[in-house]
C-alpha cells in the first residue's frame, strides 16, 4: 500500500486520492490565443523528474498541492493550496462585441 | 539433445540463424532516421524499404527490439471500435494482420480466436448495439449476443445472476484474434534488416536538430547523423523526444500493468473482454492466462509493479472464471502507456518540418502495428498524410476535432 500524507487528513492510502493534473497558470479564457488555450486544456509537459501537481483527497473533497517525482514515485512534499494561491481566480467578463473570438 | 547442445556450446560460429544482421558503425547520414526499434517503427522501415524504394534508412533503439511495449502489451489484436475513423483505420490492421506471416515469410503465431466485450448493464448493452451497427456498415463483423448465445459460445464464464455484476450479453467481433507479439518485431525487423535498413540497439537519441524549422539531423550517444527524414515510435517516452524536437503533445505517460498465470492445458478460446470489471482474458498458445486492466491511476515514468492492480484484476477475473481461483500467477509486469485526451493515437506532421510523428498508443498499439507501418511509410515518402490516418493529426487538438474512443479502445479509464 501507498501511502500520501494529506495536509488535512494526514497519512492516508493513495487509492483514496484522485491525480488533477499538473499545476499550470490559468489563462485568462477571453483574452488568450486559441494555441495558449489549446495548451491549457489539452496538451501536457508530462515531466520526466519532480512535478507540481493537483491532488484531491475524495472522501473529505479536499485539494491540495504535491511535488511527486514521476521516475521513482517519491511524494517529496505535499501542501495546501493556500500556499501557492492566496486569493480567488477571477478573470474580468468578456470584451463587449467580443461573440467568441478564435473559435473554431 | 545435451549432445546439440554442446555442440551449440562449442562451435566457434554462431550456429543459429541471425535475425538481423549486425549494424555496425552509425552511417554519417541516412534519408529517413526511425527513433524506436518497436513494432511500430521497425514496421515503419519495412514498408519504406519494401513498397518506397527508400532503403537507407536506420532505426535507432535506446534497448533493444521489441524490448518496450510492443513485449509488454496483451497481444490483443481487433478492430470492433466505435468511430468510423477508428474502425476504417483498426480493420485495414486487421487484415494485414490476418497475411503477416506470408507476407514476412515468417511465423507471427497469428491465431483467430473471436473476441467478447462483455456487457453488465443496460447502459452497456446500448453502446455494443451502437458499436455493433458502425462496425457493420463499415463492413466489420461485430454483433450482439445475448445471455443464452453466450453460454453456447463461451461456456466457461460464470452466466448466474446472483453475482456482483451479471453478465447480460456481449459484442462478439469474430475476427478477434491474439499473436506472438515479439514475433511480429523480429519478423518486420528481419525483413527490413534484408531490405537494407540498418539497426543501431544499445543507441540513445539525446538531441534533434533543426535549421530554420527544418530537420537536419538527430544526435544519439554514440555520434550525430545528418538525415532528411525523421520519425519518433516510442512510446512512454514520446513526450520527451516532442521536447527535443520543440513542440508539446496532448499525452500523459501512465504505466499499464499486465501478468499471466501459469500454463493451463487449452481450455479458453476465446478473449474475454469486460470494460466494466475493467478486465482482459485471454489463453495464449503457450496455455498461460494473459490478463490485463485498467492504466494505473495517475502518471509515472516507471514500469514497477503494484499490489493494488493484482488484487483488483484478479479479483475480478474471478468473478468472471470462479474456478481459477487455485492457479498461481506466473509473471507481471508493466509498459509505459502514452494515454491521449480522446484515446485515439497522434500520428503524421508536427510543426517541425520532415520530423514525424507516431504517439499516443496508450492501450491499443500493438494491433496497429502493420497499418502503422504502412501508412506512416506512405506519409514519409509522399509528404501527404493518408486519408486513413489524416482524422488522428497533431493538429486535431487545435481543431478541438477529437476522435472519441474512450468506450471502445480500452477499459474502464
Amino acid at each position: 500500500m501507498k501511502i500520501m500524507h494529506c495536509p488535512l487528513n494526514g497519512p492516508r492510502n493513495i487509492s483514496e486520492f484522485t491525480y488533477g493534473g499538473e499545476v499550470e497558470a490559468h489563462p485568462d479564457p477571453h483574452r488568450c490565443s486559441l494555441a495558449e488555450w489549446t495548451d491549457f486544456v489539452l496538451l501536457e509537459n508530462n515531466t520526466r523528474g519532480v512535478v507540481r501537481e493537483w491532488w484531491f483527497h475524495a472522501p473529505t473533497a479536499f485539494w491540495f498541492i504535491a511535488e511527486r517525482d514521476t521516475v521513482t514515485d517519491e511524494i517529496v512534499r505535499t501542501y495546501p493550496a493556500t500556499e501557492l494561491f492566496s486569493a480567488r481566480m477571477d478573470f474580468p467578463p468578456p470584451p463587449a462585441g467580443d461573440g467568441g473570438k478564435d473559435e473554431p | 539433445m545435451p549432445f546439440g547442445l554442446l555442440k551449440y556450446g562449442l562451435s566457434r560460429t554462431y550456429p543459429a540463424k541471425r535475425h538481423f544482421a549486425p549494424a555496425g558503425a552509425l552511417k554519417p547520414s541516412y534519408d529517413v532516421v526511425i527513433i524506436g526499434g518497436g513494432g511500430h517503427g521497425l514496421a515503419i522501415a519495412y514498408y519504406l524499404a519494401k513498397y518506397h524504394g527508400v532503403t537507407n534508412v536506420a532505426v535507432i533503439e535506446k534497448g533493444y527490439i521489441g524490448g518496450g511495449n510492443t513485449g509488454r502489451n496483451t497481444a490483443i489484436i481487433r478492430s470492433n471500435y466505435l468511430t468510423p475513423e477508428g474502425v476504417r483505420f483498426y480493420d485495414e490492421s486487421v487484415r494485414l494482420f490476418q497475411q503477416l506471416s506470408q507476407e514476412l515469410d515468417y511465423n507471427i503465431l497469428y491465431s483467430e480466436r473471436g473476441h467478447f466485450t462483455l456487457a453488465h448493464t443496460d447502459a452497456a448493452l446500448r453502446t455494443m448495439r451502437w458499436r455493433a451497427e458502425v462496425n457493420k456498415h463499415l463492413g466489420v463483423e461485430s454483433e450482439l449476443v445475448l445471455r443464452d448465445e453466450l453460454a453456447k459460445m463461451v461456456p466457461q464464464l460464470d452466466l448466474s445472476e446472483d453475482v456482483r455484476y451479471p453478465i447480460l450479453g456481449a459484442l462478439y467481433h469474430a475476427p478477434g484474434a491474439i499473436a506472438r507479439h515479439d514475433a511480429v518485431a523480429w519478423g518486420y525487423g528481419g525483413a527490413a534488416s534484408r531490405l537494407g535498413v540498418d539497426i543501431h540497439q544499445q543507441t540513445t537519441v539525446t538531441g534533434i536538430v533543426a535549421e530554420g524549422g527544418r530537420l537536419t539531423g538527430v544526435v544519439t550517444d554514440r555520434g550525430a547523423i545528418k538525415c532528411g527524414k525523421a520519425v519518433q515510435a516510442v512510446a512512454g517516452d514520446s513526450s520527451v523526444l516532442a521536447a527535443m524536437a520543440g513542440f508539446k503533445l496532448p499525452i500523459r505517460t501512465i504505466p499499464l500493468q499486465a501478468c499471466v498465470s501459469q500454463p493451463l492445458k487449452p481450455f479458453l478460446d476465446a478473449i474475454v473482454v469486460s470494460g466494466s470489471l475493467h478486465v482482459y482474458v485471454s489463453q495464449s498458445s503457450r496455455g498461460e492466462l494473459v490478463m490485463g486492466g485498467a492504466t494505473d491511476p495517475y502518471p509515472l515514468y516507471s514500469t514497477r509493479s503494484s499490489l493494488e492492480f493484482k488484487e483488483g484484476l484478479i479479483a475480478h477475473v474471478l468473478e468472471l472464471f470462479p474456478f481459477l481461483a487455485e492457479v498461481k500467477l506466473l509473471r507481471q509486469w508493466a509498459g509505459m502507456a502514452d494515454m491521449t485526451p480522446d484515446f485515439s493515437p497522434v500520428m503524421g506532421l508536427t510543426p517541425l518540418e520532415n520530423y514525424y510523428v507516431d504517439a499516443g498508443w496508450g492501450t491499443w498499439g500493438f494491433k496497429a502495428t502493420p497499418v502503422v507501418g504502412k501508412r506512416m511509410a506512405e506519409l514519409i515518402a509522399t509528404g501527404e498524410a493518408p486519408d486513413l490516418i489524416a482524422p488522428f493529426r497533431l493538429s486535431r487538438f487545435e481543431e478541438f476535432r477529437l476522435v472519441g474512443e474512450k468506450g471502445a479502445a480500452s477499459v474502464g479509464h
